[in-house]
């Protein structure tokens, strides 16, 4: 196998474990915010997850390199304000394009947006990205993968809690108890993945 | 070792510049969508910029689409034909529009941003909406927390309106607000009277309007608004009336009975007026001189609990359950309803309970 083609096949690799083995939502509970809270219906959190998954493929992306400028720099320390910073003005730059090109996605997508900015997962995605060391397509490959497993994490959550609407929840349990009890399950439930990627 | 800082110092900044500058540069070109042309009715045509909403542009061109809520999308009442242009129907407008509606290109004027040419179609009377420039002359206290105010008008001097209507004001750039918004309100005082305007405004805790209008205006003070608005009024029948309103909810009602003593009405009226104590209970006088004058109209203060040695004798309890008590049963009967939207719905599910049919209820709703 040529270089290039060991680089995608590597990247898909990182994909999907990025997506089952390494869940960014289950094993390493980052997102929390927005799982629990925006997890009631399965419309808002696809919506959501569907925003994710874009910026975080972006954001890590872009990331990727201007980490390798910060590398040239001396700088690495300054990762975390730098990332930050990239990922406020993408989210920025990529509300005001569907505003002007599709203002019904704008309005349905609009509000989660802006929420996507402090969610610590897009943050994580990138500081991961530094740590595994990967190659700028391996890069995309998690990127992609990291936000899809979130998705998958929200939409299986949002499901599970429309489910729970006509169930008999104890009443100290209702909200965020039970959401956290079924995410600690659904992480258990991951764990069974681990066998897949030696 | 400075050096080393300062060089960081500069190079973090630069990048953080940088970022900035990309943002600048795309709101200028990205969200700048360049002049733009609104045709009215296939006769006016407007140039503007492109880029704010139609409800917006329209107000600054001095053509005012009734708005309730001020532009923020919670009232629906901005209704507009909007025939091309308009873009596709926004989530945020879904709620406010049936199918029909939908089918024959309604849309709300507040939602839709103009964007590209576009050629509208409005009801030809607002053209008679008119924005006026007025002086607030009296400043009358009612209750703890209810005011009615006196805008004189000054340009153009005269305002021809229906009792029962509204108007809306331009509450001003303030501490509390850092844009112009508008609020609406109903008209309080006699249509006859066209060179003033009183409104009943009772103090929202956090309202941004009736904040401005309760700490900072003062009798002497310019003041702008626009109107009238809205098709609340009395039915042309000769019907008995029920009127329910609490608070400031009694300004549609002041209007209309001095309208019924103009034309010396006979038809049968009785205004239930709610409130929680009897320190929400104003405007006695007035309305024992509407007594006075109209020979059908009766005036029935409900209060919902009224204070230990307040001596109250009159009805306790909702407004709802006094208007049971008084009729077992309202067919035949009107009603008109001003206030929030959960006492309206309220209301009118007692007055459908009683036999008034649905058609014969008639509201105001605040938004």
């Amino acid at each position: 196998m040529n270089s290039f083609g060991y680089e995608i096949w590597l990247a898909m690799v990182t994909c999907f474990a990025a997506v089952f083995t390494q869940n960014i939502l289950l094993t390493t509970f980052l997102g929390m915010c927005p799982f629990t809270s925006v997890s009631r219906e399965v419309k808002t959190a696809a919506g959501l997850g569907g925003a994710v998954v874009f910026v975080m493929t972006c954001t890590t992306a872009i990331n990727y390199w201007a980490y390798k400028l910060l590398i040239y720099l001396d700088l690495e320390f300054f990762r975390f304000i730098l990332f930050i910073i990239i990922i406020a003005a993408f989210v920025q730059f990529v509300e005001m394009v569907i505003d002007r090109y599709s203002p019904k996605l704008y309005q349905s997508l609009g509000i989660f947006l802006p929420l996507i900015t402090v969610n610590c997962a897009i943050l994580g995605a990138s500081l991961f990205m530094v740590i595994r060391e990967y190659h700028f397509i391996q890069t995309i490959g998690y990127g992609f993968g990291a936000g899809l497993g979130w998705m998958l994490a929200i939409l299986a959550m949002a499901g599970i809690r429309t489910r729970l609407n006509e169930s008999r929840v104890p009443e100290g349990l209702r909200g965020p108890g039970i959401t956290l009890i079924i995410a600690g399950l659904m992480a258990l439930a991951f764990i069974g993945f681990t066998g897949v990627l030696s | 070792m400075v050096i080393d800082f300062l060089l960081t110092v500069l190079i973090i900044s630069s990048i953080g510049a940088a970022l900035a500058l990309v943002l600048v540069l795309c709101e200028k070109y990205v969200v700048n969508y360049g002049p733009c042309k609104v045709t009215i009715n296939n006769e006016r045509e407007l140039d503007i910029q492109g880029g704010s909403p139609l409800l917006t542009v329209l107000r600054d061109e001095k053509i005012f689409i009734p708005s309730a809520c001020g532009g923020r999308g919670t009232c629906g009442v901005c209704k507009c034909i909007i025939k091309t242009g308009g873009g596709p129907v926004l989530p945020t407008e879904t709620p406010f529009l049936t199918k029909e509606e939908q089918a024959a290109d309604v849309r709300l004027s507040c939602q839709v941003k103009v964007r590209n040419d576009i050629d509208i179609e409005i009801p030809e009377e607002l053209f008679n909406i008119r924005e006026y420039e007025t002086v607030c002359t009296e400043i009358e206290e009612l209750t703890y927390d209810m005011r009615r105010f006196r805008f004189e008008l000054k340009e153009p001097p005269m305002i021809k309106f229906t009792a029962g209507q509204f108007i809306q004001l331009l509450c001003p750039k303030y501490k509390g607000s850092s844009e112009e918004v508008y609020r609406a309100y109903s008209i309080a005082s006699d249509p006859q009277q066209n060179n003033f305007i009183d409104l009943i405004i009772r103090l929202v805790p956090n309202g941004i309007c009736t904040t401005w209008c309760f700490d900072y205006l003062k009798e002497g003070d310019a003041v702008k608004l626009n109107g009238p608005y809205g098709d609340f009024r009395l039915s042309d029948s000769d019907a008995p009336m029920i009127f329910v309103a609490g608070g400031s909810g009694m300004a549609p009602f002041v209007s209309i009975l001095s309208e019924m003593q103009n034309t010396n009405s006979t038809r049968r009226a009785r205004y239930f007026f709610g409130g929680n104590t009897t320190k929400d209970l104003c405007m006695a006088e007035e309305m024992k001189a509407f007594e006075d004058v109209l020979e059908g109209f009766e005036f029935i203060p409900v209060v919902a609990t009224p204070e230990e040695g307040s001596n109250w004798t009159g009805e306790v309890g909702l407004v709802t359950e006094a208007v049971q008590r008084a009729y077992p049963d309202l067919s035949g009967y009107e009603g008109y309803l001003c206030g929030s939207p959960g006492m309206i719905d309220a209301a009118a599910k007692v007055f459908t309970g009683l036999g008034m049919s649905e058609d014969k209820i008639y509201y105001d709703k605040f938004a």
